[in-house]
């Protein structure tokens, strides 16, 4: 890397290394320049959120220095880096969620009168400063009424207002409609005209493209270089990114759906909040193919998919797998009906991580009888033999079968239990954002296989937050705004984003007709 | 884990331990008016003698079942204490049929143990199916049940096993039939620590090579998996309560009729409390209980011979035992050089 004069930020070295063992950042060399907005990219796990967590205290590096123009500085903890001007925004929004927008900006640094909160003062103060850097927001309204791409504005706001002039921004997009998108880079673009200088993390690479000055990239922990954007294709650092050239289209035949395996009729489900999280919507599933849900997440997904598994209740409506109704069912019942599940939170549903890949692989078949030497013992050849043919199969990077799960990356840990749920002669796969935070290469072979599983008679509904992915993925599209089905697309290869952006926005909805093709018999 | 962070474990439990003795050294000079001699008893008094070394063997029995019981209810991450009142619950249905009941040689004592461990599964089961059912917590109601078990125990032997004739409140003698061998001369190792062996080789086996042993792990370290998996966790959870149980209340029965004539317990005995010493430093494994219990019946012994001839009162082992799972359970000792290591190793 060659030494600019005009960096105003360097990290020089920078070795991280995580209690588990796992090498997040190798000797990471990294540096800004004033005024510029500066891509980091890679895949999911190569360490740019570690080095970023690294520049805003949140985590200590092994070795390595950083620079702020010129003069080393340690950053202890986020005060001290919020002192020095450096400001993040994390992918998860650090909201008091029954609190109104101003409350929130002024959070720490509360302007008082007396003891109490100068209100008044506070709202002034985030009028100001949405007015000064063009951010709209409603200063009184609470941020739970607010929609994703309003909140991301306020945790925006609120590390100018504490006098960020680096911001920091984790995959920003991942939660945005690409309306949003848009909306945010144009608002990053002023931000940066007015002298601020801007981090944006991200895999996605045509964004990279339309916002960035310069790029760095990185692969397994290590930088894999400095670029200026404009001198590089996507497909350069598709390449860097992954080492070798990835095909992200899904390759796969045209559909030929048979038998409805799922039948969803007038559910309803009702949340802790009282609120109608799914509002009487219908769908079916049919074996051989593959149904999209597309939507901003927290329109009813979750719910919905609870619902469909077992894990939470309905209030009325019907469904039924393979024609027997799930009402009185246990989740082993649904699971018995041949009802497999991605979950969308792998650490928290999908696996129980101090226990080894084994283990977690059994947990669905450990009493069936292939397992079983007799009504007392385990088969421990048997269970052996099958784990090594698992993680060989999925490919599952690990020492052992016998490895904690806790051990592995995440795409290891999600190809764990991918291969759990695929290996049990599904006839229905609930697949939850099955490649969420995983590296291209994991993300390329699940979804082939579910593609492969597809072609071999299974119904797959797909519930992904990432519109790429349910867009080329899924044979027919629908899609959920507030708990309601906005539209159904059979062909899900004939729609543009931008149609399917007012539809998750809930700003255009199809006719009851419509949306009732879904449901075939 | 990896090799050598199951060796770091061992050390760090093994530094533990040296801490702890350290600081009763110190205690012991500081207190006492002969502290060489004290010493020398605290930590060689239990191997001068083969009386002493049965001793040891002794007070190892009843920690190997309250460890294992313990173990069981610890491993599905249920925090039930109940292993004190199971302990005792169960000693007393067994001195019930040891002294009413005239049965053959092996059987009388068979029956007895199984039924002292009936009890204790249905007393340790309670907590559980509270916890199940209504979401109660299980360490405060096993706790609540532990004094139910001591007063009610007490109750059953005044009314209706106790000895008038007898001093104190103490129970009819047991029959004959009813006593557990002793198996090392001169000493009063009894038949018990066979059984007791045997339950730690089946109580591995139950948890690491059985389907409901398998449950009750998947359960401890991930509720919500196993409930997303299809495990019927309510069950599992009742299960591991009940086994543990049956362990402890087992464990009671032998201790009474390997070591008594008659039940003359006026206290809880506090094997239960020692017991989740012992599930805390073999790290809920059932084949380091016997380690574990082996290094507090030790410390046990020698506190004794030690208050015997010297000034000092054997009570400081609860000092000992008090340091050791503070240090266990603080998660932050040692963790820089842990955090060491692991850097090494990836660096590597």
């Amino acid at each position: 890397m060659t030494d600019e004069p005009d960096a105003i930020l360097r990290m020089e070295n920078i070795t991280k290394i995580y209690p588990n063992g796992i090498m997040a950042n190798k000797g990471v060399n990294f540096s800004i320049a004033a005024g510029e907005i500066h891509g980091l990219v890679g895949e999911n796990g190569a360490g740019k959120t570690t080095l970023m967590q690294i520049l805003f205290g949140l985590n200590h590096p092994e070795e390595g220095k950083i620079l702020l123009e010129g003069k080393e500085i340690t950053i202890a903890n986020p005060n001290a880096a919020i002192a020095h001007g450096i400001g993040m925004v994390h992918q998860h929004f650090m909201l008091v969620p029954s609190l109104s927008v101003a409350e929130n900006l002024v959070l720490g640094v509360e302007p008082r009168k007396g003891v109490s909160l100068d209100l008044p003062e506070a709202i002034r103060t985030t009028e100001a400063l949405s007015k000064k850097f063009n951010l709209k927001v409603d200063p009184r309204s609470a941020i739970r009424d607010l929609p994703v791409g309003t909140k991301q504005k306020v945790e925006i706001l609120k590390a100018l207002h504490r006098g960020a002039r680096i911001l920091i921004l984790d995959e920003p997009t991942a939660v945005l409609t690409p309306q949003e998108t848009d909306e945010l880079f144009d608002e990053l673009k002023l931000l940066k005209d007015q002298g601020n200088t801007i981090i944006f993390i991200s895999h996605k690479l045509n964004e990279i493209k339309a916002l960035c000055d310069r790029v760095t990239v990185m692969r397994a922990g290590k930088s894999q270089g400095v670029f200026a954007v404009a001198d590089v294709t996507e497909q350069d650092i598709s390449r860097l990114m992954v080492g070798r050239d990835v095909i992200l289209r899904v390759e796969k035949s045209v559909a030929k759906p048979k038998k409805p395996v799922l039948k969803v009729q007038d559910l309803m489900v009702v949340n802790r909040f009282r609120k109608k999280a799914v509002d009487d919507i219908s769908f079916t599933v049919r074996q051989g193919e593959i149904l999209g849900i597309a939507g901003v997440e927290g329109n009813g997904q979750r719910e919905l998919v609870e619902a469909l598994t077992g894990l939470g209740l309905y209030a009325s409506g019907d469904i039924s797998i393979g024609g027997k109704d799930i009402k009185k069912l246990s989740i082993r019942g649904i699971r018995d009906l041949g009802t497999s599940h991605i979950p969308e939170d792998r650490m928290t549903y999908g696996c129980a991580a101090d226990l080894s890949i084994e283990m977690n692989l059994l947990s669905y078949t450990h009493d069936h009888p292939e397992y079983n030497k007799n009504y007392f013992l385990m088969d421990i050849n048997a269970i052996n033999e099958v784990s090594n043919k698992l993680v060989e199969e999925y490919r599952i990077l690990c020492s052992s079968p016998q490895q904690e799960v806790r051990r592995l990356s995440g795409g290891n840990i999600q190809k764990v239990v991918v291969a759990r749920e695929f290996s049990s002669n599904p006839k229905l796969i609930i697949s939850d954002q099955p490649t969420r935070g995983i590296d291209v290469g994991a993300t390329e072979f699940i979804r082939k296989r579910l593609v492969t599983l597809r072609d071999e008679g299974c119904a797959v509904l797909l519930v992904s937050a990432d519109l790429n992915e349910v867009m080329e993925l899924s044979d027919s599209l629908i899609v959920m705004y507030g708990g309601k089905i906005t539209a159904y697309i059979e062909d899900a290869s004939s729609i543009s984003e931008e149609a399917l952006g007012l539809y998750m926005l809930g700003l255009e909805s199809q006719g009851p007709e419509e949306i009732r093709r879904v449901c075939h018999d | 884990m990896t090799k050598s962070q199951r060796l770091f474990e061992v050390y760090r439990t093994g530094l533990v331990i040296l801490i702890s003795l350290l600081i009763a050294m110190v205690i012991i000079l500081l207190v006492s008016e002969e502290p060489g001699e004290a010493m020398k008893l605290f930590l060689i008094g239990p191997l001068d003698s083969l009386r002493h070394i049965g001793n040891v063997l002794e007070m190892m029995v009843p920690l190997l079942f309250t460890g294992l019981a313990v173990s069981v209810m610890f491993s599905a991450s249920q925090f039930n204490l109940g292993a004190e009142g199971a302990f005792f619950f169960g000693a007393i249905g067994a001195a019930f049929i040891a002294v009413n009941w005239n049965l053959p040689p092996v059987i009388h004592p068979t029956v007895a143990i199984l039924w002292g461990g009936l009890i204790g599964s249905i007393f340790c089961g309670i907590p559980g199916l509270l916890k199940v059912k209504w979401g109660s917590s299980e360490l405060v109601s096993s706790l609540m049940f532990n004094y139910i078990a001591y007063f009610f125990g007490l109750y059953l032997i005044n009314y209706f096993l106790r000895d008038v004739n007898a001093g104190a409140m103490v129970s009819h003698r047991f029959v004959e039939t009813s006593k557990l061998i002793k198996i090392i001369p001169k000493t009063r190792v009894h038949f018990g620590i066979l059984i007791a062996a045997v339950m730690v080789v089946i109580t591995a086996i139950f948890l690491f090579r059985t389907r409901w042993g398998y449950r009750i792990r998947v359960i401890g370290t991930n509720i919500r998996f196993a409930r997303y998996s299809g495990i019927n966790t309510d069950r599992a959870i009742i299960l591991s309560q009940v086994i543990g149980g049956f362990i402890a209340g087992m464990g009671g029965s032998i201790e009474l009729l390997g070591m008594y004539r008659r039940f003359e317990w006026q206290y809880l005995p506090g094997y239960g409390w020692t017991g989740v010493i012992v599930a805390i430093l073999a790290r809920n494994n059932p084949v380091y209980v016997p380690v574990a219990a082996f290094f507090l019946a030790y410390m046990r012994i020698g506190a004794d011979i030690m208050s015997r001839s010297t000034d000092m009162p054997n009570e400081f082992v609860a000092i000992i035992q008090g340091i050791i799972i503070i240090l266990i359970a603080a998660t932050s000792f040692l963790s820089k050089q842990r955090h060491k290591m692991v850097v090494k190793e990836a660096m590597s």
